[in-house]
């Protein structure tokens, strides 16, 4: 068999039929499948939100609908200046690879990757803060030292109304017994007072924050019927934030590997064949600006709206 | 289409989302009368002045590039 017989046609030279070299076709159909993924779970969010009961979206407790209630919007703003200038320097990269600049091109290439890495290490700061903030519902209203410091919310159901009682907060400390078990936390309710909820049986506004009341209470096990962190399982709206931005982030992943896998080989390529290391470059490129643009599309929608 | 013809439509997203967040910043602030989200909007106006600039310079820097 000879060699001409095994060569790829239009590896490097557009095809006739599609006008664009074969990698960057392929891309764009891996691309066009990606759409289709992001869309169903955007339109995934939209009917989980029409259809979310009153008072439980974000999460119970919320004085209004907005993510930004317990989402941290300056860091997804940082994150989001992050990702655009990373598609600046990323397109930077290929543009002097084409110009023959291969050392230029590399550099850009580097700095897309410590962006990237610079977005995941946000991200990790923001799950985290999430993974250590908990919601705690009650059966009744928890009193503490004959005073109630649970709030209560009433909201419609499809069987009638049902009413929580609830804490926001961070669990301070975790006390166990002898035998491993779980005895009591140590449980810092949040400062911030819900607009809605009735800290009191007469159901009048006192104005007084839980922190300042009670900076410290002591949970049992058998005090509460769920205690759950702000993860996918908080809410209906933690289970689509942490799914939209959770797969999106492996987007990133998967971006920083090929990147880096560039980064390490792109030397042998480049003498062997420019512009195909090129073409390669760009075909990453077109990946990273599709990813970048979800964010763009989910910052506004998760955190502001 | 080229990552040149894609980065433009970046910038053309970018550009009109950044103008729809300074515009609920400042809408949200009139209603709500909080802060921050006028500090946002502000921000995003100038992310936006900031990308229309980038635009016209990366249409002169990549004036040679295809769109193909």
């Amino acid at each position: 068999m000879s060699a001409a017989a095994t060569e790829i046609p239009y590896d490097m030279e557009p095809h006739p039929l599609t006008r664009m070299y074969n990698g960057k076709f392929g891309i764009w159909l891996f691309l066009a499948s990606e759409i289709m993924l992001f869309g169903a779970l955007f339109s995934s969010y939209v009917l989980l939100r029409v259809g979310a009961p009153e008072g439980t979206w974000p999460i119970i407790g919320a004085p209004t609908v907005l993510g930004h209630e317990i989402l941290n919007v300056p860091l997804a703003a940082l994150n989001t200046v992050i990702l655009i200038s990373s598609s600046v320097t990323m397109l930077m990269s290929w543009y002097y690879l084409k110009e023959n600049k291969f050392s230029r091109g590399q550099f850009f290439l580097l700095m897309t990757v410590l962006l990237s890495c610079g977005f995941l290490v946000v991200k990790y700061f923001e799950y985290n803060s999430k993974l250590h903030h908990y919601l705690v519902e009650f059966d009744a209203p928890l009193v503490v030292d004959g005073e109630q410091v649970s709030y209560s919310r009433t909201y419609p159901t499809a069987e009638g109304e049902r009413t929580v009682h609830y804490l926001h907060g961070h669990i301070t400390e975790t006390v166990k017994d002898e035998d491993g078990y779980v005895e009591y936390y140590k449980f810092a309710a949040d400062a911030r007072k819900p607009d809605h909820g009735h800290a009191h049986d007469d159901g009048a506004d006192h104005g007084d924050s839980h922190a300042g009341a009670h900076p410290e209470i002591e949970l049992r096990p058998s005090d509460y019927r769920r205690m759950s962190n702000w993860g996918p399982a908080g809410s209906t709206f933690t289970g689509i934030y942490f799914t939209l931005t959770g797969l999106h982030g492996l987007h990133i992943v998967g971006g920083v590997v090929v990147m880096v896998y560039f980064l390490l080989t792109g030397g042998s390529m480049w003498k062997k064949l420019p512009d195909k290391y090129a073409n390669r470059i760009e075909c990453t490129g077109l990946y990273w600006h599709f990813v970048d643009l979800v964010w763009i599309f989910l910052f506004p929608v998760l955190y502001l709206l | 289409m080229s990552l040149k013809a894609f980065h433009l439509v970046f910038v053309v997203v970018v550009l009109l989302i950044s103008v729809g967040v300074g515009a609920w910043g400042v809408r949200v602030q009139q209603i709500d009368g909080q802060g921050w989200p006028m500090q946002l909007g502000v921000a995003a106006f100038a992310l936006a002045a900031i990308t229309a600039v980038y635009g016209v310079w990366f249409l002169k820097k990549l004036k040679h590039v295809s769109y193909a």
